[in-house]
């Protein structure tokens, strides 16, 4: 049992983190802003659900993913598919890799990931299907475990498992799609 | 080019993999188990299996070390911050509602 006047005091640190998904989760600041709100009243209602000395950012998490696919994914259903048959595994790293006979060393390919910016990132992360968006968002940017993540998102740890691995990839040829639109990955290149 | 293995890379590994020696994983398997690596979710036994090829295999090493460097981009690339209306909008809107609850 938590006390709800607590709640503030626990929960409002979260808020950076919480924003950050919301908007890659909405695309949109307006909607996030809302999103983050209607979590907070939500959380701060429930509060007497939830066990003291627990995972209280997962807690929030889970009401903010469970928020976002009942209010705002009801709006514009698409279908739930990350297309990464063709993507095999290293594919940023290979993309990157370029002409090899140029001598580029092993940090070469490092060094082409600084040049993605903020946005790049950003972009490409939101353009992936829902469930593989928040699958990524919650194990590369959150960096929760499986375990939390089979917990917040209501799924088995194996479909959690297969929801980020597709995500990566799906994230891979997302950045080498934008990659190649700022130049910094070689359009002809066929790599692998 | 440094290994002159012929046809062991399989589709998702580096040019030149090598077979690994008996009791040893190899790159393929390596590369198909980096993720689960980085995220710390393998059993202890794979967990140390992987890490002993590392240790051996510079090409898989270079493939771990710009899959990590990608996983920090990914976080650090990924942050916004928290507008100070929202923040004030949130205070009010929890200070609304303990006055609606205290009645």
């Amino acid at each position: 049992m938590a006390d709800q006047g607590q709640f503030s005091d626990l929960a409002m640190e979260f808020m950076p983190a919480l924003y950050t998904a919301a908007l890659r989760m909405t695309r949109n600041p307006a909607d996030a802003e809302d999103l983050v709100q209607e979590t907070y009243l939500k959380a701060y209602r429930a509060f007497g659900s939830f066990e003291a000395g627990t995972n209280l950012k997962a807690w929030l998490y889970r009401i903010l993913t469970n928020t976002y696919i009942n209010t705002y994914r009801a709006k514009k259903r698409r279908p739930e598919i990350a297309d990464v048959e063709d993507v095999e595994d290293l594919y940023l790293y290979h993309h990157l890799a370029g002409d090899p006979s140029a001598g580029l060393g092993r940090s070469a390919e490092d060094e082409a990931l600084d040049r993605f910016t903020d946005t790049d990132v950003k972009a490409a992360i939101e353009s992936l299907p829902d469930t593989f968006r928040i699958a990524v968002l919650l194990a590369d940017v959150e960096g929760f475990s499986y375990k939390e993540i089979a917990e917040i998102t209501d799924v088995p740890i194996g479909t959690v498992m297969s929801r980020i691995h597709r995500g990566r990839k799906a994230l891979q040829k997302a950045l080498v799609d934008v990659g190649r639109a700022r130049g910094l990955v070689g359009a002809s290149d066929e790599a692998r | 080019m440094g290994h002159d293995g012929d046809g062991v890379a399989g589709p998702g590994s580096h040019a030149g993999a090598v077979e690994p020696p008996a009791g040893f994983v190899g790159c393929d398997e390596t590369i198909e188990r980096l993720y689960v690596y980085l995220d710390g979710e393998l059993t202890e036994q794979r967990r140390i299996e992987i890490a002993r090829h590392l240790d051996l295999c510079g090409p898989c090493v270079g493939a771990y070390g710009f899959e990590q460097e990608l996983r920090k981009l990914v976080a650090n690339r990924c942050q916004d911050r928290v507008p100070d209306a929202l923040r004030e909008r949130v205070a009010r809107a929890l200070r609304e509602e303990s006055g609606a609850t205290a009645d």
